[in-house]
């Protein structure tokens, strides 16, 4: 194509048929030129004030009604109307067809950037990343949702706006802690029981040998013990997710209770795999429109101007901020994850020696798109970078790595910097950082005092000194107590079983009346 | 692949209205006291434009489990000059910031902007109006969507299905598009037919098949949206009128509680009623009607008979306030003064003409700066009021010296139907 072609608009203005043009254009370079696979689209676009709607209710089309919605709409209203806040260009929902909200006050130029980075990007992601794949049901979300509305608005008549209040309120406290993080193992239906045991029960005869008669084996468990082990078993633990474990076990909740809890409890798994990804969604959605507007510009579908214009917000959304600088948040996956993909581009295409070194798998391969729809494909974050980062973009963010142990008086500890030295080191400690399981604090039900005051036990394993914010976790508690409606206990200790704290808390009793 | 376009720009707004009033009503005793607090320093007209307030953040919280503390690992970009095994000092200034990012204990209050509308809700929230009996429809302020019949272009989800294909039906009658039925029919007749008839079945088939391929089953033109259009409701109205004694007893401090006692109806009513009229009467030992500004800043001296300014009252409410459209309130501020030879005229204006017509009449008597309500004595037209009302009379009557008095005073009087106004009839 030449730099001739009839371009897709001119200016800032855009209509209907600009955006379906804009978007198949995009779509042309995305399935031609990137290979991407993605869900059918649907482009909805809406007015500043339904975003400021779609951010309290974590960017959902529907959602059923809670006040913390309402409180956080207030917040961010008060902000966005300071001008302390800017609102997203777009939010995108995973969902078949993929919903991409465009904001109505975009210019021609930003509308095409979003288009290209929610519809085809994420898009991309969302269908094909396995940890999408596994706990999300793009197909069934909506429905799920609106269904979830529903229940919750006929609780709300038939049991109490109140009651259901505190189900919810007790069910988003301890929302964190509702997510199954490794696919559960399948309960075996009669048949495959049979045939495996059958199974066992024929290598058992082919790998016979008296021999193992006469090894000794420990030393012979207590009934008690025993009985201990039966009943943990019976109650499946230990169990890490909280909302599961309640819904199914708690002796007290009314059936409509334990559905609000699985829908609290379906929605957080829901949302799981979005916050493992968030550099690797970010960063893939980017180098998408970044290599689809640039195709753009180059086959003249897009003039010079609004291409600047695309840079300079390009430009803005992957800034990345020193440490010491006042705007400096953490890492931006934006920046991080789409450096991180132009580097697996030059890795892929035009490798150096330290490159290969570093990246055999990879390195000079030559097919950019195929290992990255392979890397979108089968990484979260903390593996992405884990595996990914290279020594040159470290070299290149200049990163390095505090240690700040409280108990050294004299400061905070340069543990790694980017040297030859540090490059591992530093890597793996950024992996961390993205690793869900160490962001968020590891509480499992232990046990219950079956035979006692049924009391639930749960504990904390402490990592690295941290404990527990006290105030929260008294609160969170109560919430815990009201929906097992018996005392709760939660101990907090580490591998060594030092214990930190004890906490005990009785119900307030309304969950079971209610 | 198919891509769609949806508009959602016109959906009805206030999507999360709902959770915002979820919040609130949990929140109603904090932000009620925050509403208080913001409003006892300032002026009402402040108070009433709503805006920020913050409430804490207690009750309104909702917890998690975080931790805190420990041993902290970061990786951080941006490295300028440190190298392995460098000691940052940990506090202070420069590079220890980063390593003391200190976990947002310091947001304990939880600041949100209130509308104007909500603030007042709030604020007169336990306040209710007399018996509100006239609600005549009229006069249009406020607005909402409403069908509006069918229309040829819109957005998909508004398609009307039924009228599309009511009308593709009756193009295809009008235009005879044969039935499938017909077709099938002849076709089941070729089946044993001769050979002369055969092919003019055959003729007769294509003729008919392309027929049906010539007029569509749905066309373009048969579609239809429903339409909708902002359509003005009506509302109930209000009139309030505002009468005060200018002469020359009054002094710049009483007008300034009267403005008040005005000011305060003046919300409450606008919050019952979308559309409210102001007439401003000020009389002297002679009435008339004025704009606000002469009313509360123009010079005027003279005696001061009230019979006059209810005279005038009543003669507005003649001739453009039709006692059955209109829902009437009067306020009267007064010093008290009044020639005792008027009371006979005002009580019969009063319980003849004006109390008949009025939802509501308030009469607030100012006093001077300093001077306790209950160390004022009772004026004539206090007295004359007083005993309208032993006589069954609907009036509220209050004294007020003291800019800090009117909120009560304003609650007083409105409190949910209470004390004697309670068992008038």
């Amino acid at each position: 194509m030449t730099a001739t072609a009839e371009r897709l608009f001119e200016g800032a203005d855009w209509d209907f048929p600009k955006l379906q043009r804009i978007h198949d254009a995009c779509e042309k370079i995305a399935r031609s030129e990137l290979g991407l696979d993605i869900y059918p689209n649907q482009i909805e676009v809406i007015t500043a004030e339904q975003m400021l709607d779609a951010y309290s209710s974590v960017g959902m089309p529907l959602f059923y009604k809670h006040w913390s919605f309402g409180k956080h709409f207030a917040h961010h209203e008060a902000f966005y109307r300071k001008g302390l806040m800017g609102l997203a260009y777009e939010i995108v929902i995973n969902s078949s067809p993929c919903i991409s909200y465009l904001m109505e006050e975009n210019t021609a130029t930003m509308q095409t950037l979003v288009i290209a980075h929610a519809a085809f990007g994420h898009n991309h992601f969302f269908k094909n990343n396995y940890l999408f794949k596994q706990w999300t049901d793009a197909e069934g979300i909506l429905d799920y949702l609106d269904f979830a509305k529903n229940y919750v608005a006929q609780c709300d008549e038939r049991h109490g706006r109140l009651a259901v209040e505190h189900t919810l309120d007790a069910a988003h406290a301890l929302m964190s802690h509702g997510i199954d993080r490794y696919p559960g193992k399948k309960t075996l239906d009669l048949r495959t029981e049979e045939k495996r045991a059958e199974e066992r029960r024929l290598h058992e005869e082919s790998a016979f040998n008296d021999l193992w008669r006469t090894v000794p084996t420990g030393p012979i468990k207590s009934p008690k013990l025993l009985n201990a082990e039966r009943r943990r078993k019976l109650l499946g633990l230990p169990q890490e997710n909280l909302l599961y474990f309640l819904e199914k076990t708690a002796p007290r909740l009314h059936p409509w209770q334990r559905e609000l809890l699985r829908i609290v409890r379906n929605i957080a798994q829901y949302f799981y795999p979005q916050s493992q990804t968030k550099v690797m969604n970010e960063g893939a959605a980017t180098y998408v429109h970044y290599r689809i507007i640039t195709r753009l510009h180059e086959q003249g579908l897009i003039s010079d101007g609004n291409f600047l214009e695309f840079l300079q917000s390009h430009t803005n959304v992957v800034f990345q901020p020193d440490f010491d600088d006042p705007r400096f948040s953490g890492f931006n996956p934006y920046a991080l994850g789409f450096a991180m993909m132009q580097d697996i581009e030059r890795i892929v295409s035009n490798p150096d020696d330290e490159d290969r070194e570093w990246f055999p798998d990879i390195a000079g391969t030559g097919d950019v798109m195929a290992v990255l729809r392979d890397v979108w494909a089968n990484y979260r974050d903390e593996s992405f970078i884990s595996q990914f980062l290279s020594p040159r973009l470290m070299r290149h963010l200049r990163m390095f790595h505090l240690h700040d142990d409280p108990a050294e008086s004299a400061g905070v500890r340069v543990d790694a910097i980017h040297d030859e030295r540090g490059y591992r080191r530093v890597r793996r400690e950024l992996a961390r950082q993205h690793d869900i399981g160490f962001i968020d604090p590891n509480i499992e039900v232990v046990d219950v005092d079956l035979a006692g005051d049924r009391r639930l036990m749960l504990r904390h394993a402490v990592v690295k000194g941290a404990q527990l914010n006290e105030g929260d976790t008294r609160r969170v508690l109560q919430h815990l107590a009201d929906l097992w409606s018996y005392d709760v206990s939660l101990v907090e200790a580490d591998a060594t079983d030092t214990i930190f704290r004890e906490y005990v808390v009785s119900p307030r009793g309304f969950a079971a009346v209610a | 692949m198919a891509m769609h376009i949806i508009d959602r720009r016109l959906n009805p707004g206030g999507k999360s209205l709902e959770n915002r009033q979820r919040f609130l009503r949990r929140a109603k005793a904090l932000v009620q006291g925050a509403v208080k607090k913001s409003s006892q320093d300032r002026d009402i007209k402040d108070v009433l434009e709503g805006g920020e307030v913050s409430i804490p953040l207690d009750g309104m919280h909702e917890p998690r489990f975080r931790r805190e503390g420990g041993i902290r690992d970061m990786v951080l970009p941006g490295n300028k000059k440190f190298v392995e095994g460098d000691m940052l000092p940990r506090s202070g200034e420069g590079r220890g910031k980063a390593s003391a990012p200190g976990e947002g204990d310091s947001e304990d209050a939880f600041r949100f902007v209130l509308s104007r509308d909500e603030f007042v809700d709030l604020f007169l929230d336990d306040l209710e109006l007399p018996d509100l009996a006239k609600r005549k429809l009229a006069e249009a302020e406020s607005e909402g969507r409403q069908r509006a019949g069918y229309t040829t272009s819109g957005s998909a989800a508004n398609l009307s299905v039924s009228r599309t294909v009511r009308l593709a039906l009756a193009r295809r009658v009008a235009l005879r598009r044969p039935r499938p039925e017909t077709i099938a029919q002849l076709e089941a007749e070729l089946a044993d037919c001769d050979e002369a008839r055969r092919s003019e079945l055959l003729a007769e088939i294509e003729a008919l098949k392309a027929k049906v391929r010539r007029i569509p089953f749905i066309d373009p033109i048969d579609i239809r949206y429903r339409r909708f259009e902002n359509v003005p409701k009506p509302v109930a109205q209000a009139v309030m009128f505002c009468l005060m004694d200018v002469s020359g007893s009054m002094s710049e401090h009483m007008k300034d509680l009267a403005k008040r006692f005005y000011m305060l109806l003046y919300v409450f009513l606008t919050r019952r009623y979308r559309h409210v009229e102001i007439i401003f009467i000020r009389h002297t030992d002679r009435a008339e009607e004025v704009d606000e500004d002469t009313f509360f800043h123009g010079p005027a001296s003279g005696g001061t008979l009230v019979s006059s300014a209810l005279e005038v009252m009543h003669e507005i409410v003649r001739s453009r306030f039709r006692p059955a459209d209109w829902n009437i309130y009067a306020a009267q501020a007064s010093d008290g003064d009044n020639s005792t030879s008027d009371s006979d005229v005002v009580r019969r204006l009063l319980t003849e003409k004006i109390l008949p017509v009025s939802q509501f009449f308030a009469y607030l008597e100012v006093g001077e700066a300093g001077g306790g309500t209950f160390d004022m004595p009772d004026s004539s037209l206090w007295r004359l009021y007083e005993r309208l009302r032993a006589d069954g009379a609907q009036l509220s009557m209050r004294k007020v010296s003291d800019r800090s008095e009117i909120f009560p005073v304003f609650h007083d009087l409105f409190q949910r139907r209470r004390k004697q106004e309670k068992a008038a009839p």
